[in-house]
């Protein structure tokens, strides 16, 4: 499919969409998150792709959203626009995405990155929310998902200053998974891809679900969907050949259901 | 030289010469100088053609540290904000200086003293002039180490030689430096700028990225343990192995030539 603003490509079971506007730092357009969002969803209907790489460029992930295009807008036109309800469709993905961060990630860009499941940064990466400095705030879950991965003094900080972290600081934080050298991110997503590829996929998508209701309901409804999933996947034939491999001390072998 | 700003930048082939160039005042660093610095090897980092840099002082210093007169002036108009001044003009020259991804050489001839030093600290490599003088002169007149000071020095010369030297504020030698670890090398007074370039000379025409790579991971094998070092290792090889540079070596080493670096990728 021919897409303006991103590519798409696979490398084996990994599906990977590159935010591709380098001449704007990848400032994320309407018409960007649009075709980033069909791209993800194919591969999240291709079965033979069993995890995701969102990436951008060396020098951006994504800068943050296009002001050009809010400059002049009023309350009701954003409302009635409403292009942030989009994102949720990222939401509702159901095969882990794995963010390759280097460079800028800010504003809508952080957003981005922190709506994925697990985030790979160069060390040139600099992650923040600096919606503030122009009369705004984030509006993409900026203060909501920093406060849940990094908690309410540090995500207080980053939303109030709009002055942006440093990968490793953002490690340190636990918003990041790892910092790898510049240049390597995009390797090493894929080689965590891989890894996450080669488990049976249903395990890990209920596993995703499972997770993500972590930061949603109260412990005990977490706890019992947790076990009602945990009950499910004893129906699947990729279980059976789990645990039979663990026994007779072989590689499994899985095949999705 | 004097009235080309308060730094001469000039190439020599694929080397970049810096000269701090306030020789009147032993090259004290003014808020002037670091601007400029940083610009200079911001530029450095970027541009292509500069395969490595030189760092070295017009006159009889390489620098006596930070300007104090114009630290009384300034406390004058405006109180003694040294934390802001430290924030705004040393650390963006430090940082710059430590992304530069070629190897960056201080040519120190004279004194080398306070900022001056730390600046020196901050290059990769360090030659002195025989007859040049070090010191980590902060503590006489009531400052704390700066610019730097504090994290190159306990790396460069352990932590108790770098309390020694930050406590007492006195010059060492050369010589001393050099057996300490603080500078690499001695040559010559006469010889010390001669002996920098042929250093830098060697860099320009080595392997690009592989100097890049390395300083990159010995800056970042300092706060990592074995095994985050390991990994490390593991992935900026992956990045070298790809390098034109790389390949041009293992094909030279099989047929037997000298390999010919500078490649592109």
């Amino acid at each position: 499919m021919p897409y303006e603003f991103v590519r798409s490509e696979t490398d084996g079971p990994i599906g990977i969409v590159t935010i591709d506007r380098p001449q704007v730092l990848n400032a994320l357009n309407h018409q960007t998150i649009a075709e980033l969002t069909q791209a993800l969803e194919a591969f999240d209907a291709d079965d033979a792709i069993r995890c995701m790489i969102l990436t951008g460029g060396d020098r951006a992930f994504a800068a943050g959203a296009d002001i050009t295009q809010m400059v002049d807008a009023g309350p009701v036109e954003m409302l009635r626009e409403d292009n942030f309800a989009r994102w949720a469709r990222l939401r509702a993905l159901r095969k882990p995405v794995i963010a390759a961060v280097s460079g800028y990630a800010l504003g809508g860009g952080c957003e981005l990155a922190l709506t994925c499941d697990l985030i790979v940064a160069s060390e040139t990466a600099q992650f923040g929310q600096p919606e503030v400095k122009i009369g705004i705030i984030p509006g993409a879950g900026g203060t909501q998902r920093w406060a849940r991965a990094a908690g309410k003094v540090r995500a207080m900080e980053v939303v109030l200053t709009g002055d942006p972290v440093s990968a490793v600081e953002a490690e340190r934080m636990g918003v990041v998974n790892r910092v790898v050298p510049a240049g390597a991110h995009l390797d090493e997503a894929k080689r965590l891809a891989r890894t996450i590829a080669s488990r049976p996929p249903l395990a890990v998508e209920l596993a995703k679900q499972a997770v993500n209701q972590a930061q949603e309901v109260p412990l005990g409804t977490g706890l019992e969907l947790e076990r009602k999933l945990f009950y499910l996947l004893f129906a699947s034939e990729d279980k059976r050949e789990g645990m039979r491999a663990f026994l007779e001390k072989r590689p499994a072998r899985f095949r999705g259901h | 030289m004097a009235g080309e700003g308060p730094v001469i930048s000039e190439r020599q082939a694929a080397v970049l010469r810096l000269r701090l160039n306030r020789p009147e005042s032993l090259n004290a660093i003014s808020g002037e100088m670091l601007v400029a610095l940083r610009a200079a090897f911001e530029a450095a980092a970027r541009d292509d053609a500069v395969r490595a840099v030189v760092l070295s002082g017009e006159g009889r210093a390489f620098s006596s540290g930070g300007d104090v007169k114009e630290m009384a002036q300034r406390y004058e108009a405006r109180g003694a904000e040294l934390g802001d001044e430290l924030r705004q003009y040393y650390a963006p020259v430090i940082r710059a200086i430590r992304r530069c991804p070629k190897p960056v050489i201080a040519a120190i001839n004279g004194t080398a003293a306070g900022a001056g030093l730390s600046l020196a600290m901050a290059c990769d490599l360090r030659i002195a002039a025989d007859d040049a003088r070090l010191l980590v002169a902060f503590v006489r007149i009531g400052l704390v180490p700066d610019a730097g000071a504090l994290f190159f020095l306990t790396r460069l010369v352990g932590f108790g030689k770098a309390m020694e030297l930050a406590l007492s504020g006195e010059a060492i030698q050369a010589g001393e430096a050099q057996r300490i670890g603080l500078v690499n090398a001695v040559a010559p007074a006469h010889d010390l700028d001669a002996t920098a370039m042929r250093w830098a000379q060697g860099f320009a025409e080595g392997p690009r990225q592989a100097y890049g790579l390395t300083k990159r991971g010995l800056e970042r094998a300092l706060s990592l343990d074995l095994e985050q070092a390991l990994e490390l290792e593991a992935h900026l090889q992956t990045l070298a192995a790809r390098s034109p540079d790389h390949r041009e070596a293992i094909s030279a080493f099989v047929a037997k030539r000298k390999p010919r670096f500078g490649g592109t990728d």
